[in-house]
């Protein structure tokens, strides 16, 4: 896979059924368990019917990896995928907070963080959202022009913004605020 | 032991405690977990005086257990239990929803929560952190407060401990509203909006214990399974046969509230006096107009047959309401005469708001409606409301006094059966004709007259251990499908409409993947499912201080299940009592309890039910 042909995995917040069959997938393939909190993906549901696949947003210009004080982060040049090298991160959160989104969260029995690695270009998340034909995570080609840096919003701005689509402006602040 | 975490946690809302607790691996073999193993507790700590034990009373045990199937197989549940303030006997509830994960990857298999607490509260479960904390800012409140509560306090705490862990995930919660606070017994158990684990009455269970919610994240992984390629490959099977049903999955049950009545005219109307419409107004088509998800399901479910409502504008708007399902747009729609699906939507709002259990609660607005009807209630008696069918406000003011027990509410708080029984005494008529339920259970929204339903059988409440389930329902033979397939599903809980078409073998192939045990066809219906299925009859027998069954007597169908349908493509079709009690006596010979419905001392004895034979001859149902 050359830089040419990178992927970006594309949500659609309003497809999201909430069967979390994506956090199922990723971490059988990373953790070989069923467990959704060392899921690269995470489904956050702060208002039952508002379900928000929270992943790395592939930034451009990869502000954690930038923020990262022990080299632990790199970007993968096949897949343009960001690399945690669990021996060097030493789960300062540092590349948590310079993340717009929020993404990147600590293992749950691990002293390291955890981010999506796009599976080396085949995204299992991607993969089960399609076979139920749901379409909430599609895989679309990387664009250069498109700032990716500037979709990424933390689950709280997300529930927000899918919140008032779905339920309306006002009960979406009477049920989240 | 696999498939299981192993420990579950017992707490002690009378003083606080709060233990861990294990079985026995033959325990978890012979009982599973859910609603097998809820039976099993049940019958070891309040077997011996079960018929003294007040379900609303602090002697009273709530049971929130998973499965071992549970997070595994696509689809999860989680089983509520107890002794049921509406049967007197037990019932295994089961609620979609996270709980079930959440509660396993935080280290327990289940809840067994005793006592009462003296002040509201409300459990706190993350990991090994285990509280019992004040419930006071949400107690009285409805259930969109509640959640909104839950979620930011417990995020809040969670971040407080797991500092520099990043974003923090919403927990699982299953509460109560007003209506379970108040301890009626048309209370569900909530989870998300309206996923309730209805049947049974649990939420006032809660209530009488002043336990407003269990709160629960887990931050482990799922425990490890036997055999984790097969598990997965099976699991992907059956969800691609899952995602093949596509009609079921588009319309999920939301299509029901028309088909049941035009198609199979089994959909009760205006109390159960019909069962018979053909309203365009009422077909999925129109609900779906008001679908802001079309494809909304839990934890690993490939059908997602829910769908979130939402209505936009109208005098109704901001009322959100899972589906409705078809349960109840018949019970909070066609059953009150309504037949819009946005007034059916609201009601099912306000009766989630209100915590109440949509069939159970809607029953009781439909028993209601029809003693208006007749003259027997009168608008005094109702403090002015004019309970008119098709009256969406009036039922909408209604199932608020019923939740909070103000007025007549307070009666219809008990029912349909124990209303019936006390306003028959105020009204000195017999009003049990008009209430339509099993051992105390409002039936489900399936009707036997026209014998054209999915649950068609004569006996299929009268002999079923949990009264008017319709998930639990009875047929012959015995020991293929039926009541003793439903156990199964309900112990090592799994979602029956994640598993159409699944052969038993299916099944128990994919238990064995998880579990590494065995379970064959002849070991689950000639012995473990029969075990369950004694012990739940027993203690439905036994009985509790306000009500006990007489076996055979109550194990019949409801008055108006007797009458002829009065229209539709099936008018005049009723029950055949002599079919019917052929029907009665088959069931009854082939699980072995005698002409009367008593389970046979030999039985008994076949099952290692020693203690369960001595207990039904201690009270002179065996002789």
């Amino acid at each position: 896979m050359s830089r040419d042909d990178l992927v970006w995995i594309k949500r659609n917040y309003v497809n999201c059924s909430g069967c979390r069959r994506c956090e199922i997938a990723c971490s059988l393939y990373h953790e070989g368990k069923i467990w959704p909190e060392a899921s690269r993906v995470r489904v956050f549901m702060f208002v039952p019917g508002v379900e928000i696949p929270h992943l790395c947003f592939q930034c451009e210009d990869y502000p954690c990896v930038e923020a990262c004080p022990v080299e632990a982060l790199s970007v993968k040049s096949q897949t343009g995928a960001v690399n945690v090298d669990v021996s060097k991160c030493n789960a300062c959160g540092l590349c948590i907070m310079a993340c717009p989104g929020n993404v990147p969260h600590l293992h749950p029995e691990g002293n390291y963080i955890v981010i999506c690695d796009l599976c080396d270009g085949k995204p299992k998340c991607v993969k089960t959202c399609k076979k139920g034909k749901w379409n909430a995570l599609t895989l679309i080609p990387r664009e250069k022009e498109v700032s990716y840096n500037a979709l990424a919003k933390t689950p709280q701005e997300l529930t927000q913004e899918v919140a008032k689509q779905i339920l309306g402006e006002e009960t979406a602040k009477e049920v989240f605020g | 032991m696999r498939g299981y975490v192993g420990k579950f946690l017992e707490i002690d809302l009378s003083n606080g405690n709060i233990k861990e607790k294990k079985f026995p691996d033959k325990v978890l073999r012979d009982y599973i977990g859910g609603r097998g193993l809820a039976t099993k507790i049940l019958w070891d700590r309040l077997g011996r005086k079960w018929e003294t034990v007040d379900p609303l009373g602090p002697e009273n045990i709530l049971l929130v257990l998973t499965g071992p199937m549970t997070g595994y197989f696509p689809g999860t549940k989680v089983c509520v239990s107890g002794k049921s303030p509406q049967s007197n006997g037990v019932i295994g509830s089961t609620v979609a929803g996270e709980f079930g994960v959440d509660l396993k990857c935080a280290g327990y298999d289940g809840l067994i929560i005793v006592g009462k607490a003296e002040k509201p509260c409300y459990i706190f479960i993350c990991d090994s952190q285990v509280e019992i904390k004040d419930a006071s800012p949400i107690w009285g409140k409805k259930a969109r407060i509640t959640i909104r509560f839950l979620v930011k306090k417990s995020i809040e705490e969670i971040k407080d401990v797991r500092q520099n862990y990043g974003e923090v995930k919403e927990p699982s919660i299953l509460y109560i509203g007003p209506a379970g606070e108040n301890k009626t017994r048309v209370a569900a158990v909530v989870a998300k909006y309206a996923h309730g684990a209805g049947y049974g009455g649990y939420g006032g269970v809660m209530g009488a214990k002043n336990l407003k919610a269990i709160v629960a994240k887990g931050f482990g992984p799922l425990p490890d399974v036997y055999d984790k390629e097969k598990m997965v490959n099976l699991a992907q099977e059956f969800c691609a046969r899952a995602f093949e049903m596509e009609r079921f999955r588009r319309w999920g049950t939301g299509g029901g509230g028309y088909y049941f009545g035009a198609e199979t005219s089994s959909e009760p109307i205006r109390n159960w006096q019909k069962e018979w419409h053909d309203k365009e107004s009422y077909k999925g088509e129109e609900f779906d107009k008001h679908w802001v998800k079309k494809y909304w399901g839990d934890f690993g479910c490939p059908t997602t047959c829910l769908k979130l409502a939402v209505l936009k504008t109208g005098r109704y708007k901001g009322a959100i309401c899972d589906n409705p399902d078809y349960e109840l747009e018949a019970y909070l729609g066609t059953n009150l005469g309504i037949f819009t699906p946005e007034e059916n939507i609201n009601l099912s709002y306000v009766s989630n708001e209100l915590g109440l259990c949509g069939i159970q609660g809607g029953a009781a607005l439909g028993f209601a409606a029809e003693l208006y009807e007749r003259g027997i209630l009168t608008k005094e008696d109702l403090d002015g409301i004019e309970l008119e069918w098709g009256n969406a406000e009036a039922f909408t003011a209604l199932a608020e006094k019923i939740a909070f027990r103000h007025g007549i509410g307070d009666i219809l708080a008990e029912g349909v059966y124990r209303a019936a029984l006390k306003l028959g005494e105020m009204k000195g008529v017999d009003l049990l004709k008009y209430a339509v339920h099993e051992k105390g259970v409002a039936i489900g929204a399936h009707g036997v007259r026209s014998g054209k339903d999915f649950i068609a059988e004569n006996i299929a409440y009268a002999c079923s251990v949990q009264g008017g389930d319709h998930t639990s329902s009875a047929s012959l033979p015995l020991d293929q499908g039926g009541e003793l397939s439903s156990i199964l599903a309900d112990s090592a809980i799994y979602c029956v409409f994640a598993a159409f078409g699944l052969e038993d073998m299916e099944i128990s192939n994919f238990y064995k993947a998880v579990t590494g045990w065995k379970l064959t066809e002849k070991e689950w219906y000639k012995e473990k499912a029969l075990r369950i299925l004694h012990l739940q009859r027993a203690m439905l027998l036994l009985g509790g201080p306000d009500v006990k069954w007489k076996p055979k007597l109550d194990d019949d169908n409801p008055p108006r299940f007797w009458e002829p349908l009065p229209s539709g493509p099936y008018k005049g079709k009723t029950l055949d009592r002599k079919m019917f009690e052929a029907s009665r006596l088959e069931y009854f010979n082939a699980a072995g309890w005698n002409e009367s419905g008593v389970p046979k001392p030999e039985t008994l004895r076949r099952l290692g039910l020693g203690d369960v034979e001595a207990k039904l001859r201690e009270v002179g149902l065996i002789r």
